[in-house]
């Protein structure tokens, strides 16, 4: 029975003790040393840090290597969940998160120095003698399942990051879920595309961790240079790749794969925006030997709740759709009265329920329950469900096919994006008087709208550049003299939306 | 094209970076992959250039020089 996700991790290390387990451009580290490791962090923790407190925050300033990996495993000994934060991130953004978090230690993965001044460098504890087992094991015996294994912050519309808090419990079982639904096993070598505080990271880490299989961590740099990224999937034996939608198309948008052969791929999943067909068709003309799956589930959902399995060429004219749901998760959609929908075609809300789901916003026990709620069609026991804000419908094979979100939320290049937060950034700007952020899906660019005397965009910009990640960055800005106004005296966004074609 | 015209679309992905004084933009992590995405589109779109995945390489992106050398190597072909 798995009660912990580092139970996982002890049992590779008894089946496969001089296996590689984890590799990164330059360091390379067998299932023995990484639990070895791990548990030194822990111990380390342990005995300087939270003297045996346990389910308490503990921030990792990430970087693209394993020791990044070791600092969440490690925190995870101590009996306390671990909260990546990606240092490049504008200060002021860090400060906010770590000031809503109040985390107990910092715990710096690569050589964050200037970031955080009391961090603790993972490289600097984790090289010990023989951590002192009993006293990790006596932590591990008071924790219970449903604690909490970590907290990932994504954007939230007031301008300020939500951290969503998932458990040990949730991750295991869609491990399960994902090894039995795929047939996954000890020979995959997964190769990490996504940055370790996205959501999407955990699939990596925790589907190689179950199966005793690979996890290499690729360098970011590669993904500007797509024929040196090849050359190293190749050179790297990678065969499972679970990437954003955006990354994948890298490849196929420069046709990295016309004289280049990948036999070794066998798995290729895909989430976080809907995969244009003409590169999913160049992917399969290319490396037809693949699995292609594509996944869909939002933050608050363990790694996926559907998933669809593509057989051959997909038609041009024709949605993909996000599928049908895992076991174990109920999906449902729902209309705006409440009602489930059971017709084809018709659009709801897409609803989730199971025990993949995230236990909740870290901190924020009101927004956990507006969007948390009670199982419309369940009244006598409490069932939660998580509304996702997705709408979607089901075809006529019952898959469901996502259409778009209910609010200003957006998905930017695999990353999920409130305008309100850009909003609530440019509301900062000294010369800014008003602005708005509108999403022009065509040409996928963010478009920022503001009224100001000064329209220096590079000032603009780099006030900006101050408070949110580039991610987030507008692509193109427009000045105003004056905006238009809608009747409330809000900037009328459909004014804006007609007047440049959006 | 001219120099000028490819320091403008750099300018637009980019309105934070002094182009003029940067020589190792990739290897310093100034620009990222969308940002080479974006100059590369742009160049295709607005000079009907296109930068092939063998061109696609760090050294031809550490400065707006080395993108020139690159470009004008293409057009000259």
């Amino acid at each position: 029975m798995k009660i912990n996700i580092l139970q996982y991790l002890e049992e590779d290390a008894e089946r496969f003790p001089d296996k590689t387990a984890l590799a990164d451009e330059t360091c390379k580290l067998t299932y023995a040393e990484y639990m070895k490791r791990a548990q030194n962090v822990g111990a380390y923790l342990l005995a300087n840090v939270t003297g045996g407190r346990i389910n308490q925050p503990i921030a990792v300033l990430i970087d693209r290597n394993v020791d990044t990996v070791i600092a969440f495993m490690g925190i995870l000994y101590s009996g306390n969940f671990y909260v990546p934060i990606e240092p490049s991130m504008p200060g002021e953004r860090i400060r906010l998160i770590l000031d809503r978090l109040a985390p107990v230690a910092v715990l710096d993965a690569g050589n964050h120095n200037g970031v955080y001044k009391e961090s603790v460098r993972t490289a600097d504890i984790m090289c010990g003698n023989e951590p002192d087992r009993e006293a990790l094991l006596a932590v591990r015996e008071r924790i219970v399942d449903t604690d909490p294994l970590n907290v990932i912050f994504t954007s939230g519309s007031t301008g300020e990051p939500k951290g969503v808090l998932k458990s040990h419990r949730a991750v295991i079982a869609m491990a399960e879920v994902f090894a039995n639904t795929f047939a996954f096993d000890h020979n995959q070598v997964f190769g990490n595309q996504s940055p370790f505080d996205f959501d999407v990271s955990a699939k990596d880490i925790y589907n190689a961790l179950r199966n005793g299989a690979r996890l290499e961590i690729l360098p970011k740099k590669l993904f500007l240079f797509p024929k040196l990224l090849i050359g190293y999937l190749y050179e790297r034996q990678i065969d499972t790749l679970v990437w954003a939608v955006s990354a994948l198309r890298i490849i196929a948008d420069f046709k990295a794969l016309d004289r280049a052969r990948m036999p070794a791929l066998r798995y290729v999943m895909f989430s976080g925006e809907a995969m244009p067909v003409r590169a999913l068709n160049y992917w399969i003309a290319h490396v037809p030997d693949a699995r292609y799956v594509n996944l869909y589930a939002p933050t608050e959902v363990t790694f996926n709740c559907t998933y669809f399995e593509i057989n051959g060429y997909w038609p041009e004219d024709k949605s993909l759709p996000i599928g049908k749901a895992f076991a174990n998760y109920r999906v449902f959609l729902r209309d705006d009265e409440g009602k489930i929908i059971d017709e084809c075609h018709k659009r709801g809300e897409i609803c989730v329920g199971g025990t993949g789901l995230a236990t909740g916003y870290w901190n924020r026990q009101e927004d956990t329950d507006r969007v948390f709620i009670q199982n419309p069609s369940v009244s006598e026991y409490g069932s939660k469900v998580y509304a996702t804000g997705d709408l979607a419908y089901y075809d006529e094979n019952d898959d469901f096919v996502f259409v778009s979100r209910k609010d200003y939320q957006i998905k930017h290049m695999g990353h999920r994006i409130e305008l309100g937060e850009i909003e609530a950034a440019l509301a900062l700007v000294p010369f800014v008087e008003a602005a708005c952020c509108l999403y022009d899906e065509k040409a996928e660019k963010i478009i920022c709208f503001y009224q100001s005397a000064n329209d220096n965009v590079k000032e603009l910009v780099n006030e900006l550049g101050k408070r949110i990640p580039k991610y987030m960055w507008p692509g193109q800005y427009i000045c105003y003299d004056r905006l238009p106004l809608n009747k409330n005296g809000k900037i009328d966004r459909e004014h804006l939306r007609k007047e440049h074609g959006l | 094209m001219k120099k000028e015209q490819l320091l403008k679309i750099m300018e637009e992905v980019r309105p934070d970076i002094d182009f003029g004084k940067e020589n190792r933009l990739v290897d310093d992590g100034v620009i990222d992959s969308f940002d080479i995405i974006s100059i590369v589109g742009m160049i295709d779109s607005q000079y009907g250039i296109e930068i092939g995945v063998d061109d696609l390489m760090p050294d031809n992106f550490n400065s707006v020089e080395a993108l020139y050398a690159l470009i004008t190597g293409i057009q000259h072909k």
